[in-house]
């Protein structure tokens, strides 16, 4: 159930429809040869085309199209093989064409859907409007110069998505998912490296709220919101105002409003009425992009397994609960991780261990999966140690500590520590009678009734093994000789 | 898309006044004087009138021309050949600085 919002006049619904901004993952620009790599010399990378010289003709980029419609496959969408480059007109100093190139009408791809999962464990399906092919704009330096702007045109002309959700959200948390979810899509298609710092994914939140079951209120856009958490903070800041001026009798105002990441506020760009007047036209310079079916059919076959494919298989084949694979599938080298250390070994021993232990570690040092110090076949390597009883849990985690810092084998290390779990009945016997012999009380106590100290004479003999024994026949044996 | 050509036909049978010219001039970032709105209000009208006479074709049931050759666009292979040459992309500029273009500061 979607959550409400309290007000002065009962309860609000959060209305949310998402534009998200991706930049395709390619070599050149959509329609020239020029590169795309981040962080170049200004205007190093910036063809005559980018620079909108006179006669220029653009060209599109295969590779580009492809990536669009892998995408749309990826989001289960309708695949339109045709489809129109048009102009949307308008004026910017980044922007030297004085037009975007842009897909209006006819878009390369339509309606599709996104599962979200939500922290219920509830999975929720978020429709797709379209996706469209687009250039970028240039990028503008406000604050080097009191009066003057600075313009670097590298940015000009790289492909970018825009995928447009169905005002199906309803509320952060069900945004930040949504977000989530869909750079988790694009970065397993390998078609958008999802880098919200790098400005090569960026979001527009269209909020607004009704009493529920009403009538859909009127939107406000918020731009510039180019984190997840901003995305949760600008909408509980934007909710909160809309809610509180209906309520003091005012109306919400459709416009443009720039998210403030400092000052946690979102304000009006107080754009003059006239600047959405795009006066979109096809493009002269471009025919119609027309596909064949086959080569979308073709595209298909190369799709790597997606995200909640993966998860559910995780689910089906090695019994992990959905927590568990939604955190293993989360990124496509944190579940070949998996996949690689659990192959033939204790599938849900190993989740435990990359989820609790490694993850766990690499998150404190803010670190990825790829950086992780024990490879994956060092950590199946821990696994079977545990499994065939060679070490304890207990003494494993000291192995892991170990593993992580010095890079080394389970078993090397295990062998020069001596930390082999003893399960010699004859040497664990032998420990058991001495620790009964220095504590006479305790014993008499236990067989009076105490059955709580049972408790503290395993870890009597646990310490006098240095954690060696192995906890289940010091459990038996023990048990045996309090009789 | 219907709406979208009903629309237009809209536009089509208006005639243009003073307000469309300065509407439009605004969009185009052009200067036109209060005189010359005046005067370019009829002469616009009367070449939306001219182009309107194409609305007199029944084009139901026909979709867009977009070309009249049957040829699909050339598409090109993604591999990096060109840019690299900032001074040429720079020559025209007005104002420059460290390789960055140097405009009036246009900010909301």
């Amino acid at each position: 159930m979607a959550k409400l919002t309290k007000g002065e006049t009962g309860e609000w619904e959060t209305v949310i429809g998402m534009e998200v901004h991706a930049q395709v993952i390619a070599k050149s620009k959509l329609f020239s040869g020029s590169a795309t790599t981040f962080g170049a010399e200004p205007n190093a990378q910036v063809s005559l085309v980018d620079a909108a010289m006179p006669g220029m003709l653009p060209v599109l980029n295969e590779h580009v199209v492809e990536q669009a419609v892998r995408t749309g496959l990826g989001i289960n969408a309708k695949i339109n093989l045709h489809s129109v480059f048009a102009r949307k007109n308008y004026f910017y100093a980044d922007l030297p064409q004085g037009y975007q190139i842009s897909q209006f009408e006819d878009p390369i791809v339509g309606t599709g859907t996104i599962e979200i999962d939500l922290p219920d464990g509830t999975i929720k399906e978020i429709g797709v409007t379209r996706l469209h092919l687009e250039q970028d704009a240039g990028k503008s330096l406000h604050d080097q110069h009191p009066t003057k702007s600075y313009v670097d045109l590298n940015r000009s002309g790289c492909a970018l998505m825009e995928i447009v959700s169905e005002p199906d959200i309803r509320g952060p948390e069900e945004a930040t998912a949504y977000l989530s979810k869909l750079r988790m899509i694009l970065r397993y298609l390998g078609t958008c490296d999802g880098n919200m710092d790098e400005g090569s994914m960026r979001a527009d939140v269209n909020i607004s709220v009704r009493k529920p079951g009403d009538e859909l209120g009127t939107r406000a856009e918020i731009k510039n919101v180019n984190s997840v958490k901003a995305v949760q903070q600008c909408i509980d800041y934007e909710v909160r105002r809309q809610i509180d001026l209906i309520e003091e009798g005012g109306t919400v105002k459709q416009e443009t409003r720039l998210w403030d990441p400092a000052k946690m506020e979102t304000r009006s760009m107080r754009s003059k009425e006239d600047a959405h007047d795009y006066r979109y036209f096809p493009d002269p310079d471009l025919l119609p992009l027309e596909i064949k079916h086959e080569w979308v059919e073709e595209i298909k076959q190369t799709l790597p397994e997606l995200p909640d494919q993966k998860k559910h298989r995780f689910m089906k084949s090695y019994d992990l609960s959905a927590y568990d694979s939604s955190v293993l599938i989360s990124e496509r080298a944190r579940a070949d991780f998996f996949e690689t250390a659990a192959k033939g070994r204790n599938a849900k021993l190993t989740a435990n261990w990359v989820i609790n232990e490694l993850l766990g570690g690499l998150n404190k040092e803010n670190k990825n999966i790829k950086d992780s110090p024990i490879k994956a076949e060092q950590l199946g390597g821990l696994i079977e140690l545990i499994s065939d009883n060679t070490i304890s849990g207990k003494i494993a985690k000291d192995v892991f500590a170990t593993m992580y810092e010095t890079g080394q084998d389970a078993a090397a290390i295990v062998e020069e520590k001596g930390l082999k779990q003893v399960t010699d009945t004859g040497a664990i016997e032998k420990i058991i009678d001495e620790v009964i012999a220095e504590n006479p009380d305790n014993v008499a106590a236990y067989q009076g009734g105490k059955d709580k100290l049972f408790g503290f004479f395993v870890g009597q003999v646990m310490k006098k093994s240095q954690g060696k024994a192995n906890p289940a026949a010091v459990n038996e044996l023990l048990k045996k000789k309090l009789k | 898309m219907l709406e979208i050509q009903a629309e237009h036909r809209k536009t089509l049978n208006m005639t243009i006044d003073k307000e469309t010219v300065q509407k439009v001039a605004g969009l185009a970032r052009i200067k036109v004087t209060d005189a010359e709105q005046e005067k370019l209000a009829p002469q616009l009208s009367h070449i939306i009138g001219w182009i309107e006479q194409l609305s007199e074709v029944n084009t139901d049931n026909v979709e867009p021309l977009a070309n009249v050759v049957d040829i699909t666009p050339p598409l090109r292979k993604d591999e990096v050949t060109d840019g690299g040459y900032p001074a040429d992309v720079l020559a025209n500029a007005p104002e420059e600085l460290e390789g960055f273009f140097v405009v009036p500061k246009v900010i909301e």
